[in-house]
């Protein structure tokens, strides 16, 4: 409902919407008005484009890590082995997990979510459409910022929970340890910026009728994550100024010498740490509650008991961190506490993995691609969650603790469950987001190869955990390997061999990518025959989202309106289709859709960001002229509305106009 | 809330526009729509929101939210190692417990100053609006710059950010929260400047009372500041 909507003038026929763009400037620099050409992209506040971009910057950043882990992963191939140094390795695992969460899985659902939920709840963008804009520049810039580190001295060496004192400049003396915790300052912006904008649009900007207990699931569990996000980034976000403190201005807070307790950045890291857990996954635990309904052709089975589990995830979410800590000498009061914590969280998350299966019960299963991911997720994440479960017992923790049966743990969570729930969402969304359906018979070998490498390269980890391979250990030695079907030898090799099946798995989805990116075939509207909001819209959608704001009815408002039930046996008869639904809606359109108009404002402060971060690195000087640059954004920020003034159209509109969006945002 | 201003967008004629009014919408999620929030202030920004808050007094408050989780774990921090002080003098020995207890003072009455512009400004009163905003202002200059002298003093004793652990937890969290004032005098100055040349973009009595929420919330945190650090010995 960002827009306003003006009284007609004659002149205008019905039939058409016309998006009205502002032509001149405002105050002393002009805004931005190109509308092609990468202008376009770069100064755009539209939550579509923001969320392309998100996409494409998560996914590139996905390759990256990916390659990180191939790198990882031959090191351990055989033992001695020489492909990485010490020092090396350490930089590689650390980045490897760094990338994957920061910049891969938290940026990729916040694609997801600022690309669908205005759509989903029936909104014409977000709530803030400039602070979405400076929250993704922050989060590239942030990402960007990290990476140099590779150039500049060596990247954190300090693996991606940073344990002090390990990150003190004595045992971490490169500037490693300052790229990572100022780069993950950066994009904490972006989380923290993120979260609120999206909490502000579900709350305030559902379309008329769409009640909390009608949204469809996806955008539920996106709100529960952004209040997780909400209260956790600034937790991490004091554990990294401190941090930055002690090693750029010689404070004392890790220093053990000085009396210093080392617990402090632990409580801290994981207060942030373990929400962050469900932050990564709850955005896929939506996607597979929207995908799931559709290719079973029936209703997600307790849709209520998803969204409370989804919400109660959240809330017990905060009372776990411990579990990560069994192993430092908590007491045994609070290791009792956290480990009944912790088995207790494991029921929501059963709850909703008996939904999803209750709800395939019966139907009239489509085994698309993105079903198939839909399923491998309830599987993979079900073994996932059964060897958190064996965590949970502090005592069998001790034994597991810092082994590979934790990396084989977190990986069939992160990967089994994350990654092939955004999978099954790239697969699902793919036609809404290009109007291109991506090829299904490369999108099965996909799947396969992905399912099969993972469970190689994951698997064994199993294994060699409780044989006593050590996380972070550079090498393991042929002497020490043991023998007989448990040897460490065999099951490392097994799990590099899986893991570049994996990789090409993942090469075929980008083949298929380019190949649905080239070829001229049109994906139809509906292809799907889906239930949600978002598919009651042009593929795909334009600028404005909808030509009218659908008033909501019921949940899965969009089936209801195809689908009408038969008054004797209750049989759903299809009563209209797409086609005339849109028609529908052009011939009612609004007129003089008025969308918030593109800003330099967001890129400029977000690039002020990463010069203050090298300058306290390298030279406080840059970092004034950083605190410059931002200063100055903030002011052309707060000087220039978020939606262009009817005078600086062309020609002017004299009708005075509403509009929805935050002058601030 | 929204204020009930007049209406500036005509009444809808059913063929000649296609707005879809809230207010007149269907009520089938049983929300009774607020007849003040459908009708909007002024020209700018109009429709009813869904909590009939306005985005940006909910994103205000959410951020502060978050601000509460800051200065939550700067003050663990604190309370951590508030004894550690090996190396300085002991707290009890350092905190002028006077000087401060002035400082908070002032620094409290800046929250009535504050109160005084936002009512100001939703009488639509530029003129006092600004004059508070600027006694607000000065009032909160006076409290930053007690603090500097006291960080000053307490160098002098032999208490630097390096010295010990209670050094380093004590001018980190006091700093911080000395920065969040400092940024709210530059908001203040900032939005003083901007009335007086009518550059704010929207509601006027809106940007004031959300900058009022930030500096309430400063004052209240360093409420919660003053008694854990300087009053509860430790």
């Amino acid at each position: 409902m960002a827009i306003a909507e003006r009284p007609l003038t004659p002149a205008l026929a019905r039939g058409t919407s016309t998006i009205v763009t502002p032509k001149s400037s405002l105050g002393a620099f002009r805004r931005p008005v190109s509308t092609t050409g990468w202008r376009s992209w770069v100064f755009t506040v539209d939550h579509k484009k923001l969320g392309i971009m998100y996409g494409v910057c998560a996914f590139t950043f996905f390759i990256l890590g990916g390659c990180e882990a191939l790198l990882i992963r031959l090191q351990l191939a055989a033992g001695e082995n020489k492909v990485l140094s010490a020092s090396a390795y350490n930089q590689m695992f650390t980045m490897h997990a760094t990338t994957m969460i920061f910049l891969f899985v938290m940026p990729m659902a916040a694609a997801f979510g600022n690309y669908l939920v205005p759509l989903q709840i029936g909104a014409r963008d977000v709530a803030f459409p400039r602070l979405n804009a400076f929250g993704f520049w922050c989060f590239l810039v942030g990402g960007i910022f990290l990476n140099t580190s590779w150039f500049l001295g060596g990247a954190s060496d300090s693996g991606w929970f940073a344990y002090a004192p390990n990150t003190s400049l004595a045992f971490s003396p490169s500037h490693g340890v300052d790229f990572w915790a100022l780069g993950l300052q950066i994009t904490g912006i972006a989380s923290l910026t993120g979260a609120i904008n999206l909490i502000v649009t579900v709350m305030n900007m559902r379309a008329p009728g769409m009640s909390l207990m009608r949204m469809p699931i996806f955008s539920w569990m996106i709100l529960v994550i952004q209040f997780l996000l909400l209260f956790a980034v600034p937790v991490i976000t004091v554990a990294l100024f401190l941090l930055m403190f002690e090693r750029n201005f010689g404070a004392a807070f890790f220093d053990v010498d000085k009396g210093a307790d080392p617990l402090l950045w632990q409580h801290l890291f994981w207060i942030f740490g373990h929400p962050e857990v469900y932050i990564l996954i709850l955005p896929s635990f939506g996607i597979v509650s929207e995908v799931l309904p559709v290719f079973a052709r029936k209703p997600l089975f307790g849709y209520k008991f998803v969204v409370f589990s989804g919400a109660a995830i959240g809330f017990l979410g905060w009372g776990v961190w411990a579990h990560h800590m069994f192993a430092s000498g908590l007491g045994p009061v609070s290791v009792a506490v956290f480990s009944v914590a912790t088995m207790a969280i494991a029921l929501p998350t059963g709850v909703k993995i008996v939904n999803w299966t209750m709800t395939l019960w019966g139907g009239k299963l489509h085994f698309t691609t993105a079903m198939l991911f839909a399923i491998g997720l309830i599987i993979e994440f079900t073994i996932g969650g059964l060897s958190g479960v064996t965590h949970s017992v502090s005592p069998s923790d001790t034994q597991q603790t810092d082994t590979y049966y934790i990396v084989a743990h977190f990986h069939y969570v992160l990967f089994g469950g994350a990654v092939f729930g955004l999978f099954a969402g790239f697969y699902y969304w793919w036609p809404k987001v290009f109007g291109k359906m991506l090829s299904e018979r490369l999108g099965k070998w996909n799947f396969w190869l992905m399912v099969i490498g993972m469970n190689l390269t994951f698997g064994p980890m199993h294994i060699l955990g409780l044989q006593g391979q050590p996380r972070r250990m550079v090498t393991w030695t042929r002497f020490r390997a043991g023998d007989g079907f448990f040897n460490l030898a065999f099951w490392n090799f097994v799990a590099t061999v899986g893991s570049f099946i994996l990789a090409l798995g993942i090469l075929l989805f980008v083949i298929n990518v380019f190949k649905t990116w080239r070829s001229p075939v049109l994906a139809p509207g509906d292809p799907w025959d889906a239930r949600t909001l978002e598919w009651m819209t042009t593929s795909p959608p334009k600028e404005h989202n909808f030509d009218v704001i659908p008033t909501v009815h019921s949940l899965d408002e969009f089936f209801h309106l195809k689908y009408a039930e038969e008054g004797e046996t209750g049989e759903l008869e299809k009563i209209t289709d797409y086609e005339h639904i849109m028609a529908d809606q052009e011939a009612n359109a609004d007129k003089h859709i008025h969308m918030p108009s593109p800003s330099y404002w967001p890129i400029v402060l977000a690039v002020g960001l990463p010069i203050i971060a090298y300058g306290i690195i390298f030279s406080h000087v840059l970092a004034v002229v950083g605190a410059a640059v931002v200063l100055f954004g903030a002011f052309g920020w707060s000087l220039e509305p978020s939606v262009a003034p009817d005078s600086d159209y062309e020609p002017p509109i004299d009708e005075p106009t509403t509009k929805e969006l935050a002058p601030l945002g | 809330m929204a204020d009930t201003v007049a209406p500036t967008t005509p009444a809808s004629e059913p063929d000649t526009t296609l707005s879809i009014d809230l207010a007149t919408a269907p009520d089938i999620h049983g929300q009774t729509p607020t007849p003040g929030a459908a009708h909007g202030e002024g020209g700018e920004h109009g429709h009813a929101t869904s909590t009939g808050l306005s985005n940006n007094k909910l994103a205000m408050w959410m951020f502060l939210g978050s601000e509460c989780l800051l200065f939550g774990g700067l003050i663990s921090t604190y309370m951590l190692y508030r004894g550690r002080h090996e190396g300085s003098p002991s707290p009890s020995q350092l905190y002028n417990i006077p000087l401060t207890s002035v400082s908070s003072f002032v620094l409290l009455m800046s929250s009535l100053t504050m109160v005084l512009a936002v009512s100001a400004a939703q009488r639509h009163d530029d003129r006092t609006t600004s004059t508070w905003l600027t006694v607000t202002a000065l009032l909160g200059a006076t409290f930053v710059g007690a603090q500097v002298f006291e960080f000053t003093e307490f160098y002098h004793e032999g208490l630097g950010f390096t010295t010990n652990l209670f050094g380093s937890s004590f001018f980190t969290l006091t700093g911080f929260h000395g920065v969040h004032v400092t940024v709210g005098i530059i908001l203040l100055m900032s939005l003083v400047g901007m009335i007086n040349r009518n550059k704010i973009p929207g509601n006027k009595a809106e940007v004031v009372e959300m900058i009022g929420l930030y500096w309430h919330f400063v004052d209240i945190v360093w409420i919660v500041i003053f008694t854990l650090v300087y009053l509860i010995p430790s």
